[in-house]
């Protein structure tokens, strides 16, 4: 029994431990910030790398999303014969929760996952001690710029699964269900509010969660201990970790902004 | 510490010491790497740092560059104590190191032709036909300049090194740290390697401190040896002057012999009882 | 450096596509044209039992929505709740006589306030109010009224305030 505690103490000591590294590494890297604007290039190569080539996962699965929505959608609402709601509930559940939750879930198991092997890989192979050996801040010019395209292709990427994933449902609900088109799109207007949901939901949420997921698969990478098996274990964390900070920051959004 | 005070290049015939290095005392966890350790590094020659596996001479290298700390002790390079820096300090004096890596760690996402501008386009301003011409001429010194265009991982782990080494010399830096160099390479490449090392070092002046365990090779070309194991310098001198040295393990070192005064066996209880052949009390 | 032009158009064609998505989020999906609404002059009205209305309530009459519920309050001298609603100002030809229901949409909908217009000349204007109201039904007391008939045989049920 106190050796269970004893356990539990020191995980709990190990796992603050993490944190405050993880609190100084983020500091460090926005310390770079002013440097990097005078480097747009490297934003933009990351940009690519975890924004446009994270689109085909992303897209894909907001239009499955969506459809399965407006199935789901239409199985519960034509027992109380309301099916000229689906829009709002296709709308509402995408925008308000699945859209930014699920689009954070991707991309860290797509683009944060690939960061944190880079960076490990990186590590591994000296390429960062001989960065430094060079003079050349491994911060300003390998961490900072993938955190700040991270950061800026997250909530665009939830917008785009957000907004397919509603045609998606349109086309379901119009094209296979018989939902009157006019209906879908005009019950949803009046219910989704353009700040109570969409900025509360998916803005907020998204750019909250794009901080988070970055972050994580930045620093885990930086923390990889340098050989196969460590950089294979980081990046299991990358993913697992952004999951369930990702899922209680959810909750936490939720119960501040949706609840009653 | 103004920017003033460090010059370029060190003057190759001046005495004193490049590094130095005064009880030095280093340990990582429950081991012990160095203990009280007393090292100098003369400038302007190619100084070699040998000893068995493990003994720490790539941690050595690091706390020359700064990138470890001692736990006690003084390092000074050209002066400067290293591991006192600041940040920015400390990046201006490692402008004028240079580390090859063991792993030769190029860039994997640029041409062999990037990875040698990097440190270019980093730290000066230079325009880009400049800058293309300097590269060209580094890596013409290495044998490269055919290669520019390739990746790194198109290149065997010789070509690697030797575009690593024209990365290192694209500053033009006062020294260079070679971690293991040889290791893993074929007689032709390491050949190669040996001829550069020397060759570069005499016509840029640098300092070079090698680290490495091939003693054949290296000593064909250093000017001074240390010998260092279990957290000590066993021996110090030129080749030709260790070669007559005293110590026991020195000689076993110096001619790759298997069984010295570092046993051939790992410490065990008794053969014998070991096969259960008969009762005998355990020997050391 | 040919690559970093066909890359720099992917970053600029990802990045406009995700500004379309919120585009489409703002402009189809949510209400945004009812933001620029707080041009609305107010009226109150007050209620003995406001049932489940919420603030920004839809106000209708005839069925076409010309305002919304813009804050509820309680007079705690008269225990009456008071509705203040906002109406579009080119819906300024209300009656001072219309009364003011909340209704129900449809069988579990949401609750809103329905106008149903009077005949006099006056119109209502910025911090008018309305005299004539309809409580909300509220479902208990509904029950408890039919098992309070049932119970007393076929007496007519009491009229409603």
């Amino acid at each position: 029994m106190l050796d269970g505690l004893q356990r539990l103490g020191r995980l709990t000591l190990g796992w603050l431990n993490r944190l405050g590294r993880a609190t100084l590494f983020l500091l460090r890297l926005l310390g770079t910030l002013g440097a990097l604007g005078r480097r747009p290039g490297l934003i933009i190569k990351q940009l690519y790398s975890v924004g446009v080539l994270s689109l085909p996962i992303i897209a894909m699965s907001g239009l499955f999303v969506g459809m399965v929505l407006g199935l789901q959608g239409y199985a519960n609402l034509v027992d109380f014969g309301a099916t000229s709601s689906l829009g709002t509930v296709v709308a509402l559940s995408l925008v308000r929760e699945l859209g930014p939750v699920l689009a954070a879930l991707l991309y860290a198991a797509r683009a944060g996952s690939a960061v944190t092997a880079e960076i490990g890989l990186m590590k591994a192979t000296e390429q960062l001690a001989a960065m430094q050996m060079m003079a050349v801040d491994p911060f300003a010019r390998v961490f900072a710029p993938r955190f700040v395209a991270g950061f800026i292709a997250m909530p665009l990427l939830a917008g785009i699964f957000t907004a397919i994933g509603i045609l998606g449902g349109y086309f379901v609900a119009v094209y296979q269900l018989g939902v009157d088109s006019g209906a879908f799109w005009s019950q949803m207007q009046a219910a989704v509010g353009l700040v109570d949901d969409v900025i509360n939901g998916v803005v907020i949420k998204s750019v909250a969660f794009g901080w988070v997921a970055n972050w994580i698969a930045v620093f885990e990478g930086y923390d990889a201990i340098p050989t196969s098996e460590g950089i294979s274990r980081a990046t299991t964390r990358t993913v697992v970790n952004t999951a369930l900070v990702v899922l209680a920051l959810d909750f936490v959004l939720t119960a501040i902004f949706f609840g009653v | 510490m103004s920017a003033t005070a460090f010059s370029s290049r060190s003057d190759p015939s001046s005495e004193s010491p490049l590094v130095t290095v005064r009880g030095l005392s280093f340990r990582r966890g429950d081991r012990i790497i160095f203990q009280n350790v007393d090292l100098d590094i003369p400038r302007g020659k190619v100084t070699a740092i040998m000893g068995p596996s493990g003994a720490g001479k790539t941690t050595l290298l690091r706390l020359i560059s700064g990138q470890i700390r001692p736990d006690a002790g003084r390092i000074e390079v050209d002066g400067v104590c290293v591991h006192e820096l600041g940040r920015k300090d400390l990046y201006q004096l490692r402008k004028r190191m240079s580390m090859l890596f063991q792993s030769s760690a190029l860039f994997t996402d640029l041409t062999v032709f990037e990875n040698v501008a990097f440190p270019l386009r980093e730290h000066t301003r230079l325009p880009e036909n400049l800058i293309r011409t300097l590269v060209l001429m580094k890596l013409e010194a290495v044998g490269l300049r055919g290669a520019r265009d390739l990746m790194p991982s198109e290149l065997s782990g010789g070509m690697a090194r030797r575009a690593a080494l024209a990365r290192a010399i694209a500053l033009d830096p006062m020294m260079i740290l070679y971690d293991e160099p040889f290791s893993g390479q074929d007689p032709i490449t390491m050949g190669v390697l040996i001829k550069l090392i020397r060759t570069l070092n005499d016509a840029l002046g640098l300092t070079s401190i090698i680290v490495s365990h091939d003693v054949k090779e290296t000593a064909s070309i250093a000017d001074y040896l240390y010998l260092i194991s279990d957290g000590l310098v066993v021996d110090h001198g030129a080749p030709l002057a260790l070669e007559s040295s005293s110590s026991a393990w020195v000689e076993q070192f110096l001619h790759a012999l298997p069984d010295g005064p570092m046993s051939f066996h790992y410490p065990a209880p008794s053969y014998a009882e070991d096969l259960a052949l008969r009762e005998e009390p355990p020997r050391a | 450096m040919g690559n970093f032009k066909k890359l720099e158009l992917a970053v600029g064609a990802f990045v406009a596509l995700g500004l379309a998505a919120f585009f489409m989020l703002a402009m189809k999906v949510s209400n945004i044209a009812e933001l620029g609404e707080d041009k609305g002059y107010k009226i109150t009205a007050r209620f003995e039992n406001i049932g489940g209305l919420k603030a920004r309530a839809p106000v209708t009459l005839g069925g076409v929505r010309i305002g919304r519920v813009a804050g509820i309050d309680l007079d705690m001298r008269s225990y009456e709740a008071v509705v203040t609603l906002s109406i579009e100002p080119k819906y300024n030809q209300l009656p001072t006589d219309s009364s003011a229901s909340i209704l129900t949409s449809g069988v579990l909908g949401e609750q809103y306030v329905g106008l149903e217009p009077g005949g006099m000349d006056e119109y209502l204007k910025n911090g008018g109010s309305l005299k004539l109201t309809q409580s909300a039904l509220v479902l208990e007391k509904l029950i408890g009224r039919m098992v309070t008939n049932a119970a007393s045989g076929d007496k007519p049920p009491p009229k409603t305030p």
